[in-house]
């Protein structure tokens, strides 16, 4: 059974650069990294392995030393290269140099059928040490999910709406076997149910729209519709206690083909996007791939910056840097470190703004495609403006008060307005309209860090 | 490069640390800013790239929205200089005479409070903040045309010293300032910003039977001595027609600078809602408790005032510029939606009972928005509470 729920707030950030739907092939690149900063909830990342180790795709790198049981493997076969550190000595990236083939560390295949019938508590045990067990995150807090729980419901967002997003009906097309594989795995984990949420606005595979066993919901608006927890507030809130896990397709693909082939497949396509890409379209690569090769020979801004995943919620890298566990998609923008005379004043029909104080006939053309660059456009200030945030998000929270409490430091007050609710995706589009210009991704983040230490 | 950015490179190691002028860091910066979008760059994690618009860009639509008020209330003040000597002028003249009056104010409003505003930027070392842009105007036009330019200064630095930097600046003030301002010159000068003030006369001799008496004034007098009623005193005052609905509307009475004309603060509240910068809900519901204030008080009729139809309470004063340009400043106000509608209504409420009941002072919605402003916090206090409740509910359901 599956209704619809329309969601009339948030905001569609049009940029120039939609990936083409077709898939390329870059060669394959020659280094891969594993970030422990990718996952919010590794505290204390610990070695298995040391420079010059060779390694299989799903060999176990690093662990961390508060929650052990959730290995993180290597994407792909090769050795152990580097091991970049930072300040205090803090693990910041682990470099595999690999092979031209790949080896895989066998981990048991199964058929279709047997999947059924696989106790629970053996299918976790492979998927955690088989590095697929990263994939399923836990709400509240947005962190690798705890093996030891049993959450109160599993949800899918089946569509991406960020600016620029890979499209899930094209990439996934050929993945509908994995797809109801890992999905029946995923099922063994809860005693409630496994929410997939489509988009109602376009036609959705059959694997995401059919799929069984499983509550379908529909949603349609705006950005931030396709986003996980605010489909979450609208489904099945998160309270005081509860625990849901939340899994992308890419995830639950990875965990069918886990018990399918045996195997850690750490391949996945990727959207390259961006107003400074020459011929925006996807890639066949890997978890953790250098972007190196992907990006050759097809950027063509010359002062630009690199985000592994969306321009909203995306981490800058270097050209030569590394894709975010997380992220199927690659961003291109234009760097905006000038100064532009009156840039704060003139009138202008080339940037993009919610405030209609920037934006007054944007109406008239509502499909512009935006070329936006890293420009904040305005200094930091104090809260000063109120009701923007609440346009853009489509949750019954109140952001201001919830930031303030933040930065308060109140624990009570973060609780009672909803911070077991957010994540930083889902605060995003907050910070992208904030005129007040804060960086309120990372005061969640603090926030929520207090929540769990506190 | 632009030749200003040479000038502005050249000069920056004098104020970089270390340099000459260290201390005045952010008066650099500040100037910097104001010409050029400064290339600051979205940090490693979160977004990436950020919504065009800015507080400055905020701040100057609001300004913009002020105009058609400040470019009236030029010609009012020389329009009812020249009726009450009882010359006729063309619109030049009239123009000039209100220029010479007004601008003086303005200039004074924005050196002052500019001035002040660095001086606590420097002494304290924060960035200099836009949120004087408004408050300059908004000061220069809550003024009487004949207010002494010293007062101005006057109220200004207590204004912007004692209402918003002691808070910590924009953002962080419990009243609104310009407000603050006036609220000042009204306790401590009296007598420059109440009874015969409203009109410039400059040397000249004013025509027999002038009064200098606002609407609202008139409006009090002909409760107060139980002649007639308010609609009657309006017709008979000593200009003919100048207290007729219409020219109420358009704003061709005494007042202050910027507040007489109706119509021209309905401009700018479509500047401001079209723009979304002023909140709708605030700027209506303020006109809306009015309105219905004033019905409740024609339903009682005690006296002459309160009979006065409902409809000229939204005319008369300077309702309709502060329900616009002062109820919906962001940080004072409510902060919350719901908030907003109770916020306004009692301001609207709150207005017409303070003109109608209290005998000291005519004006109401200064003292309203002031008193509402205290209660905001309180307003979005429940409001607050109301969505944790539910939050709470749902927990336990």
């Amino acid at each position: 059974m599956s209704h619809t729920i329309k969601l009339k707030k948030g905001f569609d950030i049009n940029l120039a650069g939609k990936a083409e739907q077709k898939i390329s092939s870059a060669p394959k690149p020659e280094t891969f990294a594993i970030k422990p900063t990718d996952f919010p909830a590794i505290t204390r990342p610990k070695l298995l392995v040391e420079e010059g180790d060779s390694v299989k795709a799903g060999t176990p790198l690093i662990y961390d030393k508060m929650a052990p049981d959730v290995l993180y493997c290597s994407p792909v076969s090769g050795e152990v290269a580097e091991i970049k550190r930072g300040d205090k000595r803090k693990l910041l990236e682990l470099r595999i140099l690999a092979d031209k083939e790949n080896e895989f560390v066998d981990f048991g295949k199964h058929s279709k059928s047997d999947l059924k019938s696989l106790d629970a508590e053996k299918a976790k045990e492979t998927m955690l040490k088989s590095g697929v067990w990263p994939n399923i995150i836990q709400r509240p807090y947005g962190i690798v999910a705890n093996p030891e729980d049993s959450p109160k419901a599993i949800f899918i967002s089946a569509f991406d709406t960020h600016p620029l997003a890979p499209e899930y009906n094209f990439i996934y097309k050929e993945d509908e076997e994995a797809f109801e594989a890992g999905l029946e795995v995923i099922k063994k984990f809860t005693q409630g149910k496994v929410h997939i949420n489509i988009s109602e606005d376009k036609e959705m595979l059959k694997m995401f729209s059919q799929a069984e066993g499983v509550q379908i919901n529909k949603f349609s608006g705006k950005h931030p519709s396709g986003n996980v927890g605010v489909q979450i507030h609208h489904i099945d809130p998160i309270n005081k206690g509860d625990i849901a896990w939340t899994v992308k397709p890419y995830g639950v693909i990875q965990i069918g083909n886990l018990f399918l082939s045996g195997k850690y497949d750490a391949s996945k396509k990727v959207a390259l996007t961006g107003s400074e890409v020459s011929e925006p379209q996807y890639y066949q690569t890997y978890v953790g791939a250098s972007i190196k090769n992907i990006i050759k020979d097809n950027i063509s801004g010359d002062h630009v910056r690199y985000i592994s995943g969306n321009p909203l919620t995306g981490e800058r890298i270097d050209a030569d840097g590394y894709l975010g566990y997380y992220d199927e998609q690659i961003t291109v923008v234009p760097e905006g470190d000038f100064e532009e005379l009156l840039g704060w004043i003139k009138p202008t029909t080339s940037k993009l703004s919610i405030h209609r104080a920037i934006g007054l006939l944007s109406f008239l053309n509502k499909k512009k495609e935006y070329v936006l660059d890293t420009n904040t456009n305005g200094e930091e200030r104090a809260f000063v403006l109120t009701g923007e945030f609440e346009k853009v998000l489509p949750m019954d929270i109140l952001p201001n008060y919830l930031f303030k409490a933040i930065m308060a430091e109140d624990y009570d007050e973060m609780e009672a307005l909803g911070i077991f609710e957010l994540v930083e995706e889902d605060v995003a589009l907050c910070e992208f309209i904030d005129v007040s210009k804060h960086e309120l991704q990372a005061i969640l983040r603090k926030g929520i860090n207090l929540m769990i230490n506190g | 490069m632009n030749p200003i950015q040479k000038f502005f490179d050249k000069i920056e190691p004098l104020f970089e640390k270390g340099g000459k002028y260290e201390k005045y860091y952010t008066l650099y910066e500040g100037h910097r800013t104001i010409l050029f979008r400064p290339k600051l760059v979205t940090g490693k994690k979160g977004v990436q790239v950020r919504d065009a618009n800015d507080l400055k860009r905020t701040m100057i639509t609001v300004v913009i929205a002020m105009i058609p008020c400040l470019l009236f209330g030029i010609w009012n003040i020389g329009h009812q200089h020249f009726l009450a000597i009882g010359e006729t002028a063309t619109f030049i003249q009239k123009i000039g005479i209100g220029a010479i009056q007004a601008i003086p104010i303005i200039i004074v409003s924005y050196a002052v409070g500019l001035g002040t505003e660095f001086a606590v930027c420097v002494i304290r070392n924060h960035p200099v903040n836009e949120g004087y842009l408004v408050t300059g105007m908004l000061i220069a036009l809550i003024m009487p045309p004949s207010i002494p330019l010293w007062q101005v200064a006057l109220a200004t630095i207590f204004a912007v010293i004692i209402a918003k930097e002691v808070f910590g600046g924009t953002g962080m003030n419990v009243l609104n300032v310009a407000l603050t301002a006036r609220a000042f010159l009204y306790f401590a000068y009296p007598t420059d910003i109440s009874g015969e003030v409203w009109t410039y006369l400059g040397d000249a001799t004013a025509v027999d039977g002038y009064s200098g008496a606002t609407a609202l004034a008139v409006a009090y007098d002909t409760a107060l001595n139980g002649t007639g009623t308010v609609m009657e005193s309006f017709s008979s005052f000593w200009a003919e027609g100048m207290y007729s609905f219409k020219n109420m509307f358009i704003g061709a009475i005494p007042g202050s600078i910027g507040e007489t004309s109706t119509l021209m603060v309905l401009i700018g509240a479509a500047i401001l809602i079209a723009t979304g910068v002023g909140s709708w809900k605030i700027i209506f519901s303020v006109f809306a408790g009015a309105w219905l204030m004033g019905l409740g008080f024609n339903a009682v009729g005690y006296n002459a005032f309160m009979d006065m139809p409902a409809h000229y309470h939204l005319v008369i004063g300077g309702l309709a510029f502060g329900a616009v340009f002062m109820a919906t400043d962001p940080v004072s106000a409510a902060h919350t939606e719901t908030g907003k509608w109770i916020y306004g209504f009692l301001i609207g409420i709150l207005t017409v009972i303070i003109r109608v009941v209290n005998p000291a002072y005519p004006e109401g919605i200064m003292l309203a928005i002031l008193l509402m402003n205290v209660f905001a916090p309180l307003i979005d206090h429940y409001v607050v509470e109301s969505n944790k409740k539910r939050r709470l509910k749902r927990a336990t359901v």
